[in-house]
């Protein structure tokens, strides 16, 4: 995928002028929100068993080689076929290959989140093979020729209005701005492809490692039909997806559906053990399994950051982030978006490569409190700006004009008598640069600051005024 | 505080934008500790708490920082601020920057649990939470971030507000929605805080409300900047500054 991580600072700029995508962000984002309450309200203890959920990550993370190795036997057991793939190259090798050994001319895709982050759509198209997305939202996009903007909700950038243009455009099909009617459009295009497709690309929610068992989790029906017609279903999972049993399968189910969309499951659950079996009438003749690494394994090593592998891709982080409702997915330059984004984008590419996406956050903590999974973000993305600050495998080129400031600051805030002296001199420099009140010049970042903003002016400090009133120099007021 | 005896001195902690910008939110807290019934200090040699080295990642610098408030206010008795960042910042953060270092780590865990931002003194240390105060007007209350979600302190405010005389308080829509300051996030990201900070301003002003009170000195710097700059009516005021108000008091 297309790396844009570096140019943050531009495109959130550009997003957060556009009005449209604001008003399509803040009304999605609510309903999610609102949808997420109505189901966590249900709940007994939605806490406690958020607590669970985070129980159940944490122990399969700890155990997750032998988790791993268990469920590669399972799988094999069941007639499917297990890969291991290092990174990005690794698992877009294994598939063009699988495509090759199958004779594969039309691949239909469900929604993953794993192949956008290996870039596979390019990859095969690269190869002349036809690729088609088969979720709405993200055949939206492809036919958009963009990404995915939400981890649940692929096209939540756009509205129905520019959805109905695409369609009119690309498809040739009268203009309608009816929901029904351009969905119906959709399902008529891609029920030819599932038809035809010689391989059917998904990811996977969770693995179960006790049976070998996929579990794909969906709404629309379009994986089910990806995972039964073409002949190989071919899916590509990150290595953390493992969980042990069932019984933790049951867990973070009830987290996730209810977290996403406040489902108590979701409208489709596949659970997919290996390809067809001789007594089957449907489903694949071959069925791989791809187990990605691409950098997870470093995560995992790490004890501040390991706590974002937990994640169960709800979605929830992103629709509560006023920074994300403001700046869209796009802006954050990579696969993942929103709180969670921040933290996977700057731990899954190469440390310090993503350095102004750990200020995208105004450290609200709005996410930290509906993570399904209790994943703390704020904690985290405060981590990543130390490491890019101070730890010499993240911090790049020193940019004085950041540093200097907070050493200077610092230097000063130890020596209470230089801290009120400088006070001094602030209040004295701004008798001369900003003597009626408004400020005659500021430094570029308080300028800009400032464009709506009333930038503060210094005062009598309190310190003096304590000074002034304990010594009875000044006579006591009842208010400032 | 359960179980314990009431604090009979407290030491204030003036956060950096109240000693320069709003000294009056100091002097206001003060007053209202006092009509609290407790004494109030003012340890001379105090500065900053350290938070924007820390949450710019600088550690080593907001050690020094931290080092420096923990002997300033070490022996004191209870610690209060006007301010739930600077309290976040001590209760809080502190541990992380301490974390490779128990002896400095027990001296910041044990004055964490003696540092209160101002409501939660009031009404959980104190139980306190009619202090006389009178203040005409209807009234929204901006819930920060750092106080609501880092402290847990959203009861408290209210408790106090509702027993203003005079005061009448609304709700506003997206109550718990960041105003956009975040610090260096407005620095860093102007525009995108901008606006942020113009959906909460648009929601304070849509409550009617001719007041937006915090609790968060950076959040009424934040908002009550966008609300003076771009010519509402509405004014941004520190709860300290409502609360500190006694009927018949002049107004200035």
């Amino acid at each position: 995928m297309e790396l844009r991580v570096e140019e943050i600072k531009k495109t959130a700029v550009e997003a957060a002028l556009n009005e449209v995508l604001h008003q399509t962000l803040s009304s999605a984002g609510d309903r999610f929100v609102a949808l997420r309450e109505a189901g966590f309200s249900q709940l007994e203890d939605p806490d406690g068993l958020r607590a669970r959920g985070r129980q159940v990550k944490d122990r399969c993370l700890a155990n997750l080689p032998k988790l791993l190795r268990l469920l590669e036997r399972r799988v094999t057991d069941a007639g499917g076929v297990v890969h291991w793939a290092r990174d990005a190259s690794d698992a877009r090798a294994l598939i063009l290959g699988l495509a090759d050994q199958y004779g594969v001319k039309t691949v239909v895709k469900g929604k993953s989140m794993m192949t956008e982050e290996i870039g596979l759509n390019r990859a095969l198209a690269a190869k002349g093979i036809e690729v088609w997305e088969t979720d709405l939202g993200e055949f939206i996009v492809q036919l958009a020729d963009e990404l995915p903007s939400h981890i649940i909700a692929p096209a939540i950038h756009k509205n129905k209005e520019e959805v109905a243009r695409l369609f009119c455009e690309k498809l040739g099909v009268p203009y309608t701005e009816n929901p029904e009617e351009l969905t119906m459009v959709a399902r008529r295009v891609l029920r030819e492809k599932f038809l035809g497709a010689d391989m059917g690309i998904t990811g996977g929610n969770m693995a179960v490692a006790e049976t070998g068992t996929l579990a794909l989790f969906e709404n629309e029906g379009n994986i089910r039909m990806a995972t039964s017609l073409p002949r190989v279903h071919v899916a590509l999972i990150g290595i953390e997806k493992v969980v042990e049993s069932w019984d933790d399968f049951g867990v973070l189910l009830t987290l996730l559906a209810r977290s996403a969309a406040g489902q108590k499951m979701p409208t489709y659950l596949s659970l997919i053990t290996g390809p067809k079996k001789p007594e089957e009438r449907d489903g694949p003749e071959a069925f791989h399994l791809i187990l990605l690494d691409n950098g997870r394994s470093r995560v995992l090593a790490d004890p501040v950051l390991r706590d974002s592998l937990f994640c169960l891709r709800c979605g929830a982080c992103l629709n509560v982030c006023p920074v994300y409702k403001r700046i869209g997915g796009h802006s954050y330059g990579w696969v993942y978006s929103g709180p969670i984004g921040i933290l996977l984008n700057s731990e899954l590419l190469p440390p310090g490569s993503a350095r102004d996406l750990s200020y995208a956050c105004t450290l609200c903590g709005a996410c930290a409190e509906v993570c399904p999974v209790m994943i703390d973000h704020p904690t985290m993305i405060l981590d990543l700006r130390r490491r890019l600050a101070e730890d010499p495998v993240w911090k790049g080129r020193l940019v004085l004009s950041k540093v200097l400031p907070m050493k200077i600051y610092a230097w000063i805030s130890v020596r209470p008598f230089f801290f009120r002296f400088a006070g001094s001199m602030a209040m004295a420099l701004q008798r001369l640069v900003a003597p009626s009140g408004e400020w005659k010049w500021l430094p570029e970042a308080l300028a800009r600051w400032g464009a709506r903003r009333k930038i503060p002016r210094f005062k009598k400090p309190f310190s003096r005024r304590w000074k002034e009133l304990k010594t009875g120099s000044r006579k006591r007021k009842s208010s400032g | 505080m359960q179980g314990k005896k009431p604090p009979r001195k407290v030491s204030l902690f003036i956060p950096c934008l109240v000693e320069h910008f709003f000294p009056q939110v100091g002097e206001a807290t003060a007053r209202v500790l006092e009509r609290a019934g407790v004494e109030v200090q003012y340890p001379e040699r105090q500065t900053c708490c350290g938070q924007m080295q820390f949450k710019t990642g600088y550690h080593r610098e907001a050690r020094k920082m931290a080092r420096h408030f923990l002997r300033v206010f070490g022996d004191s008795e209870a610690v209060v601020a006007p301010s739930g960042s600077c309290v976040g910042m001590v209760r809080h953060h502190y541990r992380t920057l301490f974390r490779d270092d128990a002896s400095w780590l027990s001296r910041a865990e044990a004055l964490g649990r003696r540092t209160f931002e101002l409501t939660e003194f009031l009404v959980d240390a104190l139980g306190i939470v009619e202090l006389g105060a009178e203040w005409p007007g209807k009234g929204v209350y901006h819930d920060s971030c750092q106080v609501s979600r880092l402290l847990g302190v959203r009861e408290q405010p209210r408790m106090l507000l509702s027993r203003v005389r005079g005061l009448e308080m609304v709700d506003m829509e997206h109550q718990e929605t960041c105003c956009g300051f975040g610090g260096v996030f407005s620095l860093e990201f102007p525009a995108v805080s901008e606006k942020m900070t113009g959906d909460k301003a648009a929601a304070v002003v849509k409550s009617g409300a001719g007041f937006v009170i915090s609790a968060e000195p950076s959040c009424l710097l934040n908002i009550g900047g966008y609300l003076e700059k771009t010519g509402e009516r509405v004014k941004a005021l520190h709860i300290a500054e409502i609360l500190a108000h006694q009927a018949g008091e002049p107004w200035n």
